[in-house]
């Protein structure tokens, strides 16, 4: 048999035999295989991608948490300042206020005394005009011979309105 | 190392000792011993690789155990004839006014005798000879193999987890073919012939394991033949130049090259048009080729043992131990050819379609 000349016989069955393997196997094997495994491609694709969003997803999340605890502090901070500074605010204008009253007070005392000392003395003035008198009638009354006489007499009389 | 994989060594060592050992057996006791017990080492191999009508096992005390195998022919007076190859005795024998030619032309076929002239006629043979049957038995084992992988995958989900074990492999396989020749070599319409791509590296991978398998089921030299390569490059030939697009046409009758290159005298075109049939005449040669090589040096290295027979037994004993390491080597060889050849032939293959393919360099610039 000559190597290099084609038999008729085996070309034949070679057709047959390499026909109905393309045929099953272009038809029925290897697109379904093809087809698979591309779409587990495609789905491990997807896969991955929603895992890549999720992750960017939790991450966002963890970042908003974080920025959102971080605002809290903050808020936290400003609201203790502010009430720190409302608390010396109210003290310092109750200072003022009470600084305001007791300055009124104080005045109006002062005022009070003022208008009592002035009472006191006009009360003392009526009181020494009327010893005057007095002391001017009893002196009138008795005979105002003698300038010693009449100083005894006036200190006398003197004492007698310290004693009273 | 593990101890299981020095077992797994030894195992492959055991086993093409065995392997060796039994061509041995099936060439030294054979009927190509010529007078004196000498072996006919060219007889033997070109047998070997050339087609038989039965499908030799082996021989025990010179005692043939063959396959007898359907001799399918047409006779010179239009009949069909149907009968088993067994009936021939190996050319001994003459069945309804056919034999096998024992030496001319027809050497080794079955051919008729002209009832009046006495010469002797080929006939139509559709005979299932060794490599048809093999071809046949290797193209049912095929389909089974990857239909049954298919069917994995029709009872599955993509969302499944993926194939592993030997629906794994194939897997693999296919899509390292899809992936590194198809895709790369065709371009943008793949798609549309990777299933015949596939089906041609398939097709030559899995006949070129059998052929290295050197018993029953494997052992013929089924893509060593050269009408079993001239098929499959006619397939590609086919597929190559029917869906051509007017492109490829157009540079193969009117190549863009200086004018005098294709007026009067059409240089370039006739270049072109004999690349459009050497291109698939190169495919055959090259498979052919070298399955055919790598069986004639397995034979030949095998048969070393029996020639050397003759020079002493400490020669033979030499030569035996260096002819068996060499023959495991060659198989190893073989066994990288197989695969080597069937991705090469299956990437030659894509490379001409995607040739075929091509584009105006218009629109190429355009994309």
């Amino acid at each position: 048999m000559s190597l290099l000349t084609p038999d008729l016989g085996l070309l034949f069955w070679m057709l047959f035999a390499f026909g109905v393997v393309f045929f099953v196997l272009a038809k029925f094997g290897f697109p379904v295989i093809i087809k698979m495994v591309e779409e587990r491609k495609a789905f491990i694709d997807m896969s991955l991608e929603s895992a890549k969003e999720a992750n960017a997803r939790l991450t966002c999340i963890v970042e908003e948490s974080e920025k959102i605890l971080k605002e809290a502090h903050e808020k936290e901070l400003q609201i203790l300042k502010e009430a720190d500074e409302m608390r010396l605010k109210v003290i310092a204008e109750a200072k003022q206020q009470a600084g305001v009253e007791a300055g009124k007070l104080i005045s109006e005392a002062r005022i009070a005394i003022q208008k009592e000392k002035e009472t006191a003395l006009r009360d003392v003035r009526n009181e020494i005009a009327m010893l005057s008198l007095g002391i001017a009638e009893k002196v009138l009354r008795r005979n105002l011979s003698d300038q010693s006489v009449q100083r005894e007499l006036v200190e006398q009389l003197i004492n007698e309105a310290r004693i009273n | 190392m593990k101890p299981i994989q020095i077992n797994k060594i030894l195992c492959i060592c055991l086993l093409i000792f065995a392997v060796t050992d039994a061509k041995t057996q099936e060439y030294n006791a054979g009927h190509h011993e010529e007078a004196g017990g000498k072996l006919n080492v060219t007889e033997m191999i070109l047998d070997h690789v050339g087609d038989a009508y039965d499908w030799h096992i082996t021989t025990i005390n010179g005692h043939h155990i063959s396959i007898p195998l359907p001799v399918i022919l047409c006779g010179q007076d239009g009949k069909w004839h149907l009968f088993s190859s067994s009936r021939l005795e190996h050319g001994h024998a003459e069945y309804r006014g056919f034999s096998i030619a024992q030496e001319g032309k027809y050497k080794g076929k079955i051919v008729e005798k002209d009832a009046i002239t006495g010469e002797e006629i080929r006939t139509w043979d559709f005979s299932l000879t060794k490599n048809a049957c093999s071809l046949l038995l290797s193209s049912i084992i095929l389909i089974f193999l990857i239909m049954s992988c298919a069917l994995w995958y029709k009872k599955r989900k993509a969302e499944d987890v993926s194939p592993k074990g030997f629906v794994g492999m194939i897997e693999m396989l296919i899509m390292s073919i899809v992936n590194d020749v198809i895709k790369p070599c065709i371009g943008k319409n793949y798609h549309r012939y990777s299933p015949y791509l596939l089906t041609v590296f398939f097709f030559i991978f899995f006949n070129n394991l059998m052929g290295i398998i050197p018993f029953f089921p494997g052992g013929a030299n089924v893509t060593g033949n050269i009408a079993v390569t001239s098929v499959l490059a006619i397939f590609t030939f086919i597929v190559v130049n029917t869906f051509g697009t007017k492109e490829y046409w157009k540079e193969v009758f009117w190549p863009e090259v200086p004018m005098w290159l294709k007026v009067p005298i059409p240089i370039m075109p006739a270049i072109e048009l004999v690349g459009v049939f050497t291109k698939p005449f190169a495919l055959m040669i090259r498979l052919f080729a070298n399955i055919l090589a790598g069986h004639s040096i397995v034979l030949g290295l095998t048969s070393v043992i029996f020639i050397t027979v003759s020079l002493g037994t400490a020669m033979n004993v030499g030569m035996s131990v260096l002819s068996v390491v060499m023959t495991i080597f060659i198989d190893f060889v073989e066994l990288l050819v197989a695969f080597i050849q069937a991705y090469v032939f299956t990437m030659l293959s894509a490379v001409f379609i995607g040739l075929s393919q091509a584009e105006s360099h218009h629109e190429k610039i355009k994309n």
